[in-house]
């Protein structure tokens, strides 16, 4: 086994324990945070497939590289947005739950237009 | 597939008019960024009208040449750059697309209006520049020739879409726009991680050139279902439809016929790429049936569910949920005896349905935001007298719904007709009776909203609002494009196998 | 096959525990501590895939940024009421074995390679010349799929559009509510002083050398965020408001001159986002530098979260 299969051995483990949070933990927060641990699983996906084509002189093929830096940055974007999300529900409610009890406002002005 | 004459790899002429078409959009939103909520609607409301001139031009082009647009960017061809691809997929979804979020423009002018001279509000500021967004990711979706492409596209619409939903800043739609983003995101990165294994294996992403190379092994099979499952996440297919209900009824009505007309389409066509496109003879017969499945079980539970809402927002949210079962029964039916997705009356009649149902489901939610501004609410039970009150939009609703029953001459029955006439000619008849159920069941849930609506009110019905004229015409005018798409049979439905490798069709020539 | 290195299992066992902490703790603090940590030995795995590029944008952005938003949301979070019940054991063993199987068919997907391995490396360098840059990196990014990278900059824009948008109404345009610790003789206020001229040399840096060497307009603009955040936290400066035509100006300039370069290209080169022969260097850097600029203050924004109040005069 090279290197680059342990680390893509490594990132499928990753994408696994970051699914698992993802759907178990209950606090948004750590949901947030098992998307990044997927997300970062993915990205050494990509790591293996640049280190295996490696070639022309390059420790690896920059195609998948510069793909996965445009990656990172929408992940950031993504967490950024999502946090944002959960501080201002717990601004208007006092906490930050996903679960389907009412948050907070009333059940009449659901369907508000 | 040996078929290199199909689509040459050099940019055609005309082939200018796709980079406007992802450009006009971008400058839109940067524009309006810095220029601020006071011109963001002025930008708006001369980019989108110019966004559907161009789409005409594009489709009439496509139509008229019998072959599909090209633009290599940066002038670097594939497999080391991007093309950009106009197919009849995509010049006829960028035309309904641009005809309903420009509706959907005319109609946001009385909730996000911004008169010159006021200060810059958030609400407007934020709806804008989301929505020429929205028109740009979704054309990137149409026009983009590289699955990495797409991603950037499908994040963008994400972005664009999820704050819409949590405009007006209650607690439950923002709830309803977190739990929309975790799902999104879970979509969007088994996409990616598709994409890796893809690249992986075939150092190109590019639809044309992978479609050359594409062949049965482990990796690939892996990034397929990956990808797939995100991408029903994110389309809200049956059983991954949770976030949706809770996220389109809450959003600002304009929003709601934004989301579930136009959004849930963009990772639908990516599903459509993918698998009739990229890969035709992977899915099998197996996999095309378990799509099917999928789609007959979103129509059963999404109508079903519908059927016991109280309230109207909901209720057109829930029948969403069963419509975008109508777009996967495409996939068994269009399975040819060599088990390969070939284009044909399926492909036809389920692109159809996504742009039947757009335009539909778009007047239906407008309509709910106007009776819900009447009424100051949207009880189903207590609709008595709406159609007295807002005779033109209870038409509208109407005429929606007889495009999502799929009577004649409506997009949806002509869809459907396609869709049973392919059922009929494979020998898959399950396809047809849950088509014909699905019918009954809209028909029923119809019939509940329209019957309340037309009975009289049981006291004075107290009208908080006199909604303006032109927003009774936005949803109507849609719900008319629904109703007389059927029509388009006498017409350019052709397009739609434009530019297919599978077809010898070409325009009207 | 080359032999498997002490360090590189040492680095994935490493890894692969504190990813499983950083889910399995009871305490979000504990969770996002590790989580910083994990980021900081992924991008020595990055280096390890000879991915030096990657390895700067995941410390910075990755670690550092993400890190630092979910440490300010976990202090923020302390004061939220009630707890959420976990999920049952039946959909936590579901839950596993589908996560389970997702992993399982990544690995079984790693572990069948093509037979020759194909790569868009040689084309990439053979053509890398013409553009007069020497980090093939930087070549992908900014030549061959600038289309991809242009977007990317308008999907941050919108997410920095979408956090603004959760403001309540009658803060729109008012300040970020970033926490301030304004004291004057802190360590905090000692470091605010010191870093940012180094910052800003080394963000400069980076983006320069960018074009040849690994570095560039990311991981630039991401020094120059931590360096811009540090001073406002520390209160060495006000957070601006929103409104500022100057910081929407900021945000946009990047994209905005990306934009205009490509379309020039559409005349003076042979296609949109083409550079004119000869130019394409000197063009590329000037993207690059506005790049920087408008990732720098887009990334501190985000971090900097929605207005929370209006500017008092």
């Amino acid at each position: 086994m090279t290197a680059a299969t342990l680390f893509g051995l490594c990132g499928a483990a990753l994408v696994g324990f970051g699914l698992y949070g993802l759907v178990t933990n209950p606090e948004p927060l750590r949901k947030i945070l098992a998307f990044n641990l997927l997300g970062s699983g993915v990205f050494l996906v990509f790591g293996v497939v640049s280190r295996r084509a490696a070639a022309s002189g390059l420790g690896g093929d920059p195609v998948p590289q510069a793909m996965v830096i445009t990656a990172i940055v929408v992940a950031f974007a993504a967490t950024a947005m999502a946090i944002a999300l959960v501080l201002r529900l717990l601004q208007e409610t006092g906490r930050s739950t996903l679960s389907a009890d009412n948050p907070g406002g009333t059940d009449t002005d659901r369907g508000n237009s | 597939m040996p078929d290199a004459n199909v689509l040459p790899d050099a940019t055609t002429t005309d082939g200018a008019l796709l980079v406007l078409a992802i450009v006009l959009p971008a400058a839109g939103v940067l524009l309006s960024f810095v220029l601020g909520g006071r011109y963001a609607e002025r930008i708006a409301s001369v980019l989108l009208p110019s966004g559907l001139f161009l789409a005409t031009i594009i489709f009439a082009d496509v139509w008229q040449s019998g072959h599909p647009l090209i633009y290599i960017v940066g002038d670097w061809k594939p497999p080391l750059g991007i093309a950009l691809r106009a197919d009849g997929l995509s010049a006829a979804m960028m035309v309904a697309m641009a005809i309903v979020i420009c509706a959907v423009a005319i109609f946001a002018h009385a909730d996000f209006g911004t008169r010159p001279g006021s200060v810059e509000a958030r609400a407007p500021f934020a709806f804008w520049i989301l929505l020429m967004a929205i028109w740009g990711a979704m054309n990137m979706v149409f026009l983009g020739g590289d699955l990495f492409t797409l991603y950037v596209a499908i994040e963008l619409l994400t972005f664009a879409a999820v704050p819409l939903v949590c405009l007006d800043g209650r607690a439950e739609t923002l709830q309803a726009a977190l739990r929309y983003l975790l799902f999104a995101l879970l979509g969007s990165i088994l996409y990616l991680v598709g994409t890796a294994l893809l690249y992986g294996s075939y150092a190109t992403l590019d639809i044309v050139l992978l479609s050359r190379q594409v062949r049965m092994e482990p990796a690939t099979l892996v990034a397929a279902t990956l990808m797939t499952i995100g991408l029903f996440a994110k389309t809200a297919l049956f059983p991954l439809h949770l976030w949706l209900p809770p996220a389109h009824a809450g959003a600002p009505a304009a929003a709601s016929a934004v989301l579930s007309a136009v959004v849930v389409k963009g990772s639908f066509f990516i599903v459509v790429r993918l698998w009739f496109d990229v890969m035709p003879g992977m899915l099998g017969a197996a996999g095309a049936q378990l799509f099917g499945a999928l789609g007959a079980a979103a129509i059963v539970f999404g109508s079903v569910v519908a059927l016991q809402q109280q309230r109207l927002k909901l209720l057109i949210a829930y029948s969403t949920v069963a419509q975008i079962g109508y777009l996967f029964l495409m996939f068994p039916l269009a399975l040819d005896t060599a088990a390969q997705l070939q284009g044909g009356g399926a492909l036809t009649g389920g692109m159809l349905q996504a742009i039947s149902h757009a335009t539909a489901k778009a007047a239906m939610f407008m309509a709910a935001g106007l009776i819900y501004a009447t009424l100051g609410h949207d009880r189903i039970a207590e609709l008595g007298g709406a159609a007295r009150a807002l005779p033109m939009t209870i038409f509208a609703f109407a005429l929606g719904g007889v495009s999502l029953i799929g009577l004649p001459p409506s997009g949806g029955f002509l869809a459907k007709w396609l869709l049973l006439e392919a059922a009929v000619a494979t020998g898959q008849w399950w396809w047809a009776i849950v088509m014909l159920a699905g019918g009954l069941f809209t028909s029923g849930y119809m019939f509940i909203v329209l019957s309340s609506a037309v009975a009289p009110s049981s006291e004075p019905l107290k009208l908080r609002v006199a909604v303006p004229r032109y927003q009774e015409a936005a949803a109507l005018a849609l719900a008319l494009t629904s109703l007389l798409l059927g029509l388009v049979a006498l017409g350019p439905v052709d397009i739609l196998l434009v530019g297919r490798p599978d077809s010898m069709m070409v325009g009207p020539r | 096959m080359t032999i498997l290195s002490v360090f590189d299992i040492g680095l994935v066992v490493l890894l692969l525990g504190i990813g499983a902490s950083t889910i399995a703790a009871r305490e979000a603090f504990a969770a996002v501590i590790g989580f910083v940590v994990y980021g900081l030995l992924l991008s020595i795995a990055w280096v390890r895939l000879s991915a030096v590029d990657v390895a700067l944008t995941e410390a910075a952005i990755g670690g550092g940024m993400t890190g630092m938003l979910m440490l300010g949301a976990v202090a923020r979070l302390r004061v939220a009421k009630g707890s959420d019940t976990r999920a049952s054991l039946p959909a936590r063993v579901a839950a596993g074995v589908l996560s389970a199987i997702v992993a399982a068919g990544l690995a079984i997907a790693i572990l069948s390679p093509p037979e020759a391995i194909p790569t868009l490396a040689p084309m990439v360098m053979e053509n890398l010349a013409q553009s007069g840059l020497g980090n093939p990196v930087a070549g992908v990014l900014f030549v061959y799929r600038a289309l991809d990278t242009l977007l990317e900059k308008v999907v941050l824009i919108l997410a920095l559009l979408g956090v603004w948008s959760l403001a309540p109404d009658n803060v729109w345009g008012g300040i970020p509510g970033l926490r301030v610790y304004a004291r004057p003789d802190s360590t905090l206020t000692f470091l605010a002083q010191l870093l940012p001229p180094v910052g800003i040399v080394v963000a400069i840096y980076m983006c320069w050398v960018g074009a040849k060497e690994p570095g560039g307009a990311f991981q630039g603009g991401t020094v120059l965020a931590a360096m811009w955040l540090l001073v406002m936290i520390a209160g060495l400066t006000s957070v601006p408001s929103i409104s500022q035509t100057w910081l929407r100006v900021l945000v946009v300039v990047g994209p905005v001159i990306f934009l205009a370069i490509g379309l020039a290209g559409m005349v003076l080169a042979n296609a949109f986002l083409a550079y004119p022969s000869g130019y394409a260097k000197p063009l590329i850097v000037a993207v690059e530098v506005a790049l920087t600029l408008s990732i720098g203050v887009a990334l501190g924004l985000l971090a900097a979260g929605p207005p929370e109040r209006v500017q008092q005069q």
